[in-house]
């Protein structure tokens, strides 16, 4: 079995149908009825969804088949794939690094032709990050597009389920497939407009303004830069104009992200009891000591320290300090983005700052890591639509560039990545 | 630096309200890290103090009757059940 699965399946969609004869990777927070689906997690490692995710049914109806449950960092924690109860996946992109987070999986499933089409999830740069390392296409849609219904919570205000594939127009016909209303997400916008996103996906970017952040550029590293320099020039080249723009706010976007994600996950994860599904321990003792040890075994590190810091930042006396300073740093934020897409049409940057990491090279340092969201998380927490396109290499690894639009701005993005291709 | 430095005890303490029971070397490891990440979240003091953005709205539907899973299918996945129940652990 392909690393990039943590179960494989095969069930067939509809007969005909815009995805009939494609094959399509499912990440393993989206529930499939009757298939397990873990999270990546040994505490969900046995458990068996008795429904469908809304976007399941949605790629079902048009035809796709799901050939496997992708693997992913445990219930979306990460930005390797390496904290998976069931281990690394290798990028087919660049052997002997990690496929980037949390959706790895499919990334790596796409990249290596395993299906041609997948789902990831984005709660901070999750389709986007791995995207970009594999060098494939990831789509964040706007908060909101996506249904959510059957989407294994994290972080709920921050996180939308989206496509990856090999070329902007796939990926672009997908989210036309996943898109729109659904009365069991009332967060899910009625009328998100018109027209399909896979006719936006037309190469042109003719008379487009495309703003740079410096705050977005001036942090990645050189080789990086140097193939997001080289992508700017080609937008150029083909009658884009550039211009840099300032974004003051998103110097604290990592550390709101981390403070609002962690206190999200400490509240949604609380469910995980081993009464209802899940891990049970078989330790004795009273309901909070089974509850304790039963989350201490089902539970890996990383979502560990993630629900005590979320849980940390929420106890009393500290909620002013860390939560409700969080929330309006994500104000500032949303306010900032919305002054600077009123002067351009899109904003471009690096989607990561970094090229992909060696496999194991980085799980001893949370920080470090947190901090290589920089350029994923603030679209996040402004609730905008971005879209990673592959831009070249550096020294062999994958170097993907971001492209960032207004609100239900997926059309525009959509034209612009597939002036790249 | 934090005003606060992190303790074990407070470690332990955040660990007790979450329901997560913790090794010794867990409680070291996250002693040191949980410093370095809240020293990293003190930056957030110097977020201006800006309008909130646009009251979100609520969104209802009709309080209606509609088609759920059976007790058969919300049990499936329950670790022990007890005529047609969740059974969990005793309370005290």
């Amino acid at each position: 079995m392909s690393d990039a699965f943590i179960t494989e399946t095969e069930l067939d969609g509809a007969e005909d149908g815009v995805l009939a004869g494609k094959t399509i990777a499912i990440k393993d927070n989206i529930s499939t009825e009757g298939v397990r689906t873990t999270c990546g997690s040994a505490m969900l490692e046995d458990y068996v969804p008795p429904y469908d995710a809304t976007v399941v049914e949605r790629v079902h109806e048009a035809g796709a088949t799901i050939v496997g449950k992708a693997n992913m960092d445990e219930f979306g924690m990460g930005t390797t794939t390496e904290t998976s109860f069931v281990g690394p996946t290798d990028n087919p992109a660049a052997p002997g690094h990690v496929p980037g987070g949390s959706s790895g999986g499919s990334a790596a499933a796409v990249a290596a032709g395993d299906a041609d089409l997948a789902l990831g999830s984005d709660t901070g740069g999750s389709i986007r990050c791995p995207a970009a390392f594999c060098g494939v296409v990831g789509i964040k849609p706007t908060y909101g597009l996506v249904s959510r219904y059957g989407l294994i919570a994290y972080a709920n205000s921050l996180e939308q389920i989206g496509p990856l594939a090999p070329t902007v127009s796939e990926a672009a016909s997908l989210l036309d497939v996943i898109a729109g209303p659904d009365d069991r997400d009332a967060t899910t916008r009625a009328d998100p407009g018109e027209g399909s996103y896979a006719d936006a996906a037309d190469g042109s970017v003719d008379g487009m303004t495309i703003g740079v952040p410096t705050q977005l550029v001036e942090g990645a590293d050189k080789g990086v830069r140097e193939a997001f320099e080289s992508a700017i020039e080609s937008l150029e080249a083909q009658g884009a104009t550039t211009t840099e723009v300032d974004l003051p706010s998103v110097e604290q976007a990592v550390e709101a992200y981390y403070v609002i994600a962690m206190s999200e996950a400490s509240s949604n994860l609380a469910r995980y009891d081993g009464v209802r599904y899940g891990h049970k321990s078989d330790a004795d003792g009273n309901w909070n000591e089974s509850f304790a040890q039963t989350r201490s075994e089902g539970f890996g590190e990383e979502v560990k320290r993630r629900i005590l810091l979320g849980t940390y930042a929420l106890s009393a006396g500290y909620h002013d300090k860390y939560y409700a300073k969080a929330q309006q740093a994500r104000d500032w934020i949303k306010q900032d983005f919305d002054r600077v897409l009123a002067e351009v049409d899109v904003l471009a940057s690096p989607t990561m700052p970094v090229p992909p990491f060696e496999l194991g090279e980085s799980l001893d340092d949370p920080l470090a890591l947190y901090l290589a969201d920089a350029n994923t998380v603030p679209v996040n927490l402004a609730d905008l639509p971005a879209i990673s396109v592959p831009a070249g290499e550096t020294d062999g690894l994958p170097v993907g560039l971001q492209l960032v639009g207004p609100a239900f701005g997926e059309r525009t993005i959509i034209s612009a990545a597939s002036a790249l291709e | 630096m934090s005003e606060d430095a992190v303790t074990e005890k407070d470690v332990r303490h955040v660990a007790s309200l979450a329901r997560v029971a913790l090794a010794d070397d867990e409680v070291d490891r996250f002693t040191t890290q949980f410093e370095e990440i809240l020293d990293a979240f003190e930056t957030l003091e110097e977020v201006p103090s800006v309008d909130r953005s646009a009251e979100l709205t609520n969104v209802l539907r009709p309080d209606e009757k509609r088609d759920s899973l059976s007790p058969e299918e919300a049990l499936e996945n329950a670790p022990e059940t007890e005529e047609g129940r969740f059974k969990g652990p005793n309370v005290s």
